[in-house]
């Protein structure tokens, strides 16, 4: 088994001191930012790529501290969601039903030990299919050629907005939105100045990292504005810790099928963690039916959608590592931190890349242990932070997000340009203009071209061959399927989620 | 329920994607003479898109969103005020007064006592301050405070 031997490499990557250091940081952080409502992950890892920048980390140092900030923020999730009954992230949203609950019965604390370790055997199920499944698939795509992947990047697209998304035309008017941006510059094949205005700055094409940032962090900032939030919320008791070996035991089941599940939900395109977290706890509902009390404070209720959605926190590395196309929002802000290392990703990573991406999987797995560690003796720390009011908290982070882009160029003008994304970013998520494909445009727009451009000479300039073997048309046609089936069966699918929150005693 | 505002950008987007696609056809052709891609293949295309998906926004809107008005989009306006001015003075007053101002604003509008917004703000940016300049070794702006 050559995957073991790379493995091992990835580990004397991952375990060096300095490394290690990073990854306990990200952990920390991560974890942190999930808690923080309104500071989702890919928020945070967006807010976290300048400084990884500044700080001049080494590229595995860099996507170690990164991978651990983002495990770290799916555990962080459930923090708000069982104490506050408002989930951290949008993943964390079922852990409401059962967690909120228990912690109204006083077992506060051992639903959020439970949590952590239903969210370490998420992630270990998740990391371990990684291993497994990601080799085989970068093989896989090393047949594909430019005709293919251009129709992989349209399926991103068209699947991004997934298969609970609203208005699938919004969707594609986000991505065209994001390739158009990342049109502007010279064009590298012909040096045709493109959209620059004779704009000195334009010249090179707009940083998208400051795009993302000022998408991401600026317009969350107004958000709360607008919401005047500042206030905060009562500090929540979280009592001794009751929990029985013997439940822990029980809930093993519950634990591998969730994890599994929300892998797969993971894995596959237009799924992600949030339905990932959705199918697990719908389905232990339905296996244990009427031996659990689940929306009652069922601790088989707060195992299942966390094992889910860790287990598809790692799946989702799957399609990004092995084929450059990230399936949700995090991974999308991880792959632009990937592309700015200079590192193209795809099937290619896996043999010229190995130490890093072996480096990043053992990261992930060691970031694990150390979050589990993390969790259950200092979860009174994260409690505490928890009841910092936004008020304080927002703009100081927003403030470190200006340090962060400011340092990278030591330009005002990028930060013009980032209030300007920030602004814009506000306006179009008021109009329900999803942002993860404006980024993902941003990211994958230049390769589009790229290999549009290769198939057409390699055709002669015949289109015909965009659609000429039968795993382009396969591609293509899970891409059509991507846009049409959310109009059948999202809104089916969103009601079902609704009521499944609307069951729960919420009493807030 | 109107859907007033999805109708005004379609509108917006379909004349973003026309004068996009223009400006495309106006660019000399490549030095070397026209090969399958030019420059204008792969943005004409992309105005086609969006010239497509905003005429179905315009015949098909969605409700209208909420619009913040009155006294949340005056302090929606504040904010980004507060932000661009940050940008503006981050050099000429140095990076800690300049931190300050902007975080006490913020939160201070946010609804903090104006006393412990600012003091919030002073200790944030003197804290990152020494980390980037002492910890990290990359130089913020001093500004003003430059002389000490």
């Amino acid at each position: 088994m050559e995957t073991i031997g790379f493995l091992i490499d990835g580990f004397a990557v991952a375990l060096t001191p300095y490394n290690l250091m990073f990854a306990l940081f990200g952990a920390f952080v991560g974890t942190l930012i999930g808690c923080l409502p309104g500071l989702g992950p890919a928020n945070g890892v967006a807010i976290l790529i300048p400084l990884a920048f500044t700080l001049g980390l080494p590229p595995e140092t860099a996507m170690i501290l990164l991978t651990s900030v983002y495990a770290g923020a799916m555990y962080g999730g459930r923090i708000s969601s069982i104490l506050l009954n408002i989930p951290g992230d949008e993943p964390a949203m079922m852990t409401c039903l059962d967690g909120y609950p228990m912690a109204q019965q006083g077992r506060a604390a051992d639903a959020l030990a439970i949590s952590a370790i239903a969210s370490f055997a998420g992630s270990l199920i998740g990391t371990i299919g990684l291993i497994m499944l990601a080799p085989v698939l970068a093989r896989f795509a090393l047949t594909f050629g430019p005709a293919e992947y251009f129709a992989l990047f349209l399926l991103a697209f068209a699947t991004l907005g997934g298969i609970t998304g609203k208005n699938p035309m919004k969707t594609v008017i986000a991505a065209a939105l994001g390739i158009m941006i990342s049109t502007v510059g010279i064009d590298i094949s012909t040096g045709t100045q493109r959209y620059t205005g004779g704009v000195l700055e334009l010249y090179e094409g707009i940083d998208f990292i400051l795009a993302i940032v000022g998408l991401f962090a600026i317009s969350e900032l107004l958000f709360f504005v607008e919401a005047r939030m500042g206030k905060g919320r009562r500090k929540v008791e979280v009592g001794k810790l009751t929990l029985t070996f013997k439940e822990v035991v029980s809930t093993l089941p519950t634990q591998l099928r969730g994890g599994l599940l929300g892998f797969i939900a993971g894995v596959l395109p237009g799924a992600g963690a949030s339905l990932g977290s959705f199918i697990s706890y719908t389905l232990e509902k339905s296996v244990l039916g009427k031996k659990g009390r689940f929306g009652e404070g069922d601790i088989r209720g707060v195992v299942a959608p966390e094992a889910g959605n860790n287990g598809a926190a790692s799946g989702a590395l799957v399609p990004m590592l092995t084929l450059g196309v990230p399936g949700s929002g995090t991974t999308a802000v991880l792959l632009a931190m990937l592309i700015s290392l200079n590192i193209t990703p795809g099937p290619l990573m896996f043999t010229q890349n190995a130490d890093i991406v072996w480096g990043v999987i053992a990261a992930l797995l060691i970031g694990n242990v150390l979050l589990l560690v993390l969790n259950i003796p200092m979860i009174g720390v994260f409690v505490r932070l928890l009841s910092v009011p936004p008020m304080y908290l927002l703009p100081i982070v927003t403030m470190v997000a200006f340090v962060g882009i400011y340092s990278i160029s030591h330009s005002t003008f990028d930060l013009y340009f980032m209030i300007v994304f920030g602004v814009g970013g506000f306006i179009l998520r008021k109009l329900d203009i999803p942002m993860v494909p404006i980024i993902l445009g941003l990211l994958l727009g230049p390769e589009m071209e790229k290999n549009l451009g290769h198939a057409l000479i390699l055709s002669d300039g015949d289109w015909m061959t965009l659609w000429s073997s039968p795993l382009a048309i396969g591609l293509w046609l899970v891409a059509g399927l991507g846009l049409v089936l959310p109009t059948v069966f999202g809104p089916l699918l969103r009601q079902r989620m609704r009521s499944a929150i609307k069951e729960g005693p919420t009493s807030d | 329920m109107t859907s007033m505002s999805d109708r005004i950008l379609g509108l917006c987007l379909l004349v973003l994607a026309v004068a996009y696609g223009w400006v495309a056809q106006q660019w000399p052709e490549p030095f070397g003479g026209a090969e399958g891609v030019g420059p204008e293949t792969f943005p004409t295309i992309l105005a086609v898109v969006l010239v497509g998906s905003s005429l179905y926004l315009m015949i098909k809107p969605d409700p209208d969103a909420q619009w913040p008005l009155g006294k949340s989009a005056l302090e929606l306006v504040i904010s980004i005020i507060v932000l661009v001015v940050y940008a503006l003075l981050l050099e000429p007053l140095g990076f800690i007064i300049s931190t300050t101002l902007a975080v006490g604003t913020m939160s201070w509008r946010m609804g903090a006592p104006p006393t412990r917004a600012f003091v919030t703000g002073l200790i944030s940016a003197i804290v990152v301050f020494g980390l980037f300049n002492y910890g990290l070794s990359l130089s913020l702006p001093t500004g003003l405070l430059g002389g000490f």
